[in-house]
């Protein structure tokens, strides 16, 4: 069965981050790592599998003026034929913002012409490097500039602040690459099902290499952890570094299981390219015991002990089920629904 | 978390001991407030480059397991009049810290190493001399021993031309950006528990009775071990360790009950592969039952970690043939926190 093949064109001025950014996301580099990248030479293609029906071919388009000048002269064709997406990345530190928003234009001029259908995202990249303060003014003023351009060739842009150094970067390629997944919603259904049936408060779900989000879902009625609305690509980065930490031992990590203070949450493998975070709120109500005059928990540990091994062993065997019903959606007819 | 040198003689966890205490001194430049902003205040090692000279004698009250107080002394203060201030410090102090730029000259270090030393055993013959030739990450390997057998060759030497025979001195390899630092200070951590003994002790019967192959108590909050089993160690397990207590404590905080602000999660440029850290990590541990994780990996190894009382932190490495057995592991480890409990009560 084939799979989808979805090109992307990673574009922007040379120097502002865009092999740095792919090397964190996609060949498991630290943000510290990315130090030792050179130039991009003309186009660097990298063909990655993410799930079991798609190709993602990430197109690194070196950022020099005398590349940039042959990608939209001699090589246009080539280049901006078939795009699934454009992501272009705003060195936020750039001298010269004028020329690359004249750039972006002349890309999304090119987009017009050979892939109309082209989803556009702006990354506005090392963040850091800006005072907190203004970081939502930067960021404000240089995508009203964006939105106001794409317009004009009836495109919409998504833009994200973005830098290496914390999670912002998970979120950003976890919510591009979701756009691309042929069959997402089919996975936010079964997902929805399973967090469901498990009683789970939240259930994320995420793929195996990059651990970016492909899916999550949360049913928790308390707002404890609602309120954190960046904890999904903080978990995405926290786990890529424990895998980093890992690979120093020679080995991977198969789960996870944490017992918090009032929380339970497992991460397992859910398929050979997904993983899946299941997270249990204790629900005192149904497992604390209580005695005639209502004090509860009266064999309070071994209680707690219990109902946790129990729910350990529901869980992993929900996982287990659901497996078969989540590597039938991933080797799905990619235009299927 | 400063205070001024008078009142760090303050309430403590173990009973008519006063609370062990570490002086760092070293030239200026050296490298002396790094060490404490990343080790106790959680600052991110590349920050460090914009903390300004010290130039009053700090102190960090560092209270989890073991109340201790790290004092920093400024490294450009007048030479003579502070070494009589010292003499006072030193009598109360446990253990002298003298970090060396191993990057620099250290000719002068040396110089001004022997000179405290002379000072600190004057008063306080039991002072534990802790030299780190610090900086090391900028270095090769081949530098590096070379630098620590110099340094060792030469203080040694001056010592014994002075008659010093029974000074209790260790030299350590440290940078801040690497688990160096954490490992050389747990090390002089631990030279000043009295219930070091005990508590390997403890570790040993813990292993041998319930298949794990190594145990570490570690505190959380800095990310120090306060003792190990006898069974030999490998610096990548240990810092597996230290990585596997920093993603526990992130995710916990990312879904525990709101009590504490809200973390910031940022890239640590640190070791070779960075680790995620948080402000505040003891403080934000909230309370409720203990917290504890498990981790499986593809060789075959589990990850088991349990937090015991006081801010510590049991961790421990097992094959997964230990895990059907695991209600047996567990209580064995309740055994292991009560003695643990019963060690503090006892003080």
């Amino acid at each position: 069965m084939a799979g989808a093949r979805r090109k992307l064109l990673l574009m922007g001025r040379s120097g502002s981050g865009k092999s740095s950014m792919r090397s964190i996301i996609f060949s498991n580099y630290s943000a510290f790592d990315t130090r030792r990248l050179g130039a991009t030479i003309d186009v660097e293609h990298s063909h990655l599998r993410f799930l079991g029906n798609m190709t993602l071919n990430l197109w690194d388009c070196g950022g020099q003026d005398a590349y940039m000048d042959h990608y939209f002269s001699t090589q246009r064709d080539n280049i901006f034929r078939m795009v699934e997406a454009l992501i272009f990345v705003f060195d936020v530190e750039s001298k010269e913002l004028r020329k690359d928003i004249e750039t972006f234009v002349l890309c999304l001029r090119n987009l017009y012409e050979f892939s109309p259908t082209a989803k556009i995202f702006a990354l506005v990249h090392k963040m850091d490097l800006v005072i907190v303060e203004k970081r939502q003014d930067v960021y404000r003023a240089l995508m009203k500039s964006l939105e106001d351009t794409s317009a004009m060739f009836s495109f919409q842009v998504q833009g994200f602040a973005t830098t290496i150094w914390d999670e912002s970067l998970y979120k950003a390629w976890s919510s591009i690459v979701c756009t691309l997944i042929p069959n997402v919603t089919v996975f936010q259904k079964h997902l929805q099902t399973f967090a469901d049936i498990s009683e789970a408060d939240e259930v994320i779900l995420f793929e195996k290499t990059t651990f970016l989000v492909i899916s999550h879902v949360t049913n928790a009625p308390s707002p404890s952890f609602r309120s954190d609305s960046t904890r999904f690509e903080k978990i995405s980065n926290i786990i890529k570094q424990y895998k980093q930490s890992c690979n120093k031992l020679r080995a991977q990590f198969q789960s996870l299981s944490l017992r918090g203070s009032d929380f339970t949450a497992y991460l397992d493998t859910m398929t050979a390219n997904t993983m899946i975070m299941v997270i249990m709120s204790n629900k005192t109500d149904s497992r604390g015991s209580t005695d005639l005059l209502g004090n509860s928990e009266i064999n309070g540990d071994s209680d707690d002990s219990f109902a946790s091994e129990a729910e350990n062993n529901i869980i992993l065997a929900n996982i287990k089920i659901a497996r078969k019903m989540f590597e039938k959606i991933e080797m799905m007819n990619p235009d299927a629904r | 978390m400063t205070m001024s040198v008078d009142e760090v003689h303050d309430g403590h966890a173990f009973g008519p001991n006063p609370s062990p205490r570490i002086v760092m001194m070293g030239l200026r430049r050296g490298g002396k407030s790094s060490i404490c902003q990343v080790m106790f205040h959680n600052m991110q090692p590349l920050d460090t480059l914009y903390i300004e000279s010290t130039t009053a004698p700090t102190t960090s009250v560092f209270s989890s397991f073991i109340d201790f107080a790290v004092m920093e002394l400024p490294g450009q203060i007048n030479f003579t009049e502070a070494m009589i201030d010292a003499e006072r410090i030193f009598s109360s102090c446990g253990a002298l810290i003298y970090v060396i730029d191993s990057q620099d000259e250290y000719i002068n270090s040396l110089a001004n190493l022997h000179s405290i030393i002379l000072h600190a055993v004057n008063a306080n013959p039991n002072i534990n001399i802790e030299v780190f030739i610090h900086k090391v990450d900028g270095l090769s390997e081949d530098f590096r021993l070379d630098a620590q057998r110099d340094i060792t060759q030469r203080v040694t030497d001056e010592l014994l031309d002075d008659g010093l025979v029974n000074v209790s001195i260790s030299f350590h390899l440290t940078s801040i950006f690497d688990h160096s630092i954490y490992e050389a200070f747990s090390r002089v951590v631990q030279k000043l528990i009295p219930q070091l003994a005990t508590l390997e002790n403890l570790l040993n019967v813990l292993c041998q009775h319930s298949g794990i192959e190594k145990a570490f108590l570690f505190d959380i909050g800095s990310k120090i071990f306060v003792a190990t089993d006898s069974s030999p160690m490998d610096v990548p397990t240990y810092e597996i360790c230290t990585d596997f207590i920093d993603i526990t404590v992130d995710m916990n905080n990312l879904y525990a009950v709101d009590r504490r602000p809200k973390p910031v999660t940022r890239n640590d440029a640190n070791t070779n592969n960075g680790t995620v850290s948080i402000t505040n990590r003891l403080e934000s541990i909230p309370q409720g039952r203990p917290i504890g994780s498990t981790s499986r990996l593809s060789n075959g190894v589990i990850l088991y970690l349990q937090q015991m009382v006081k801010g510590l932190a049991l961790v421990c490495l097992m094959r997964k043939e230990s895990m059907p057995k695991i209600a047996l592991v567990e209580y064995n480890i309740e055994f292991f926190r009560d003695a643990l409990e019963q060690l503090w009560l006892i003080g």
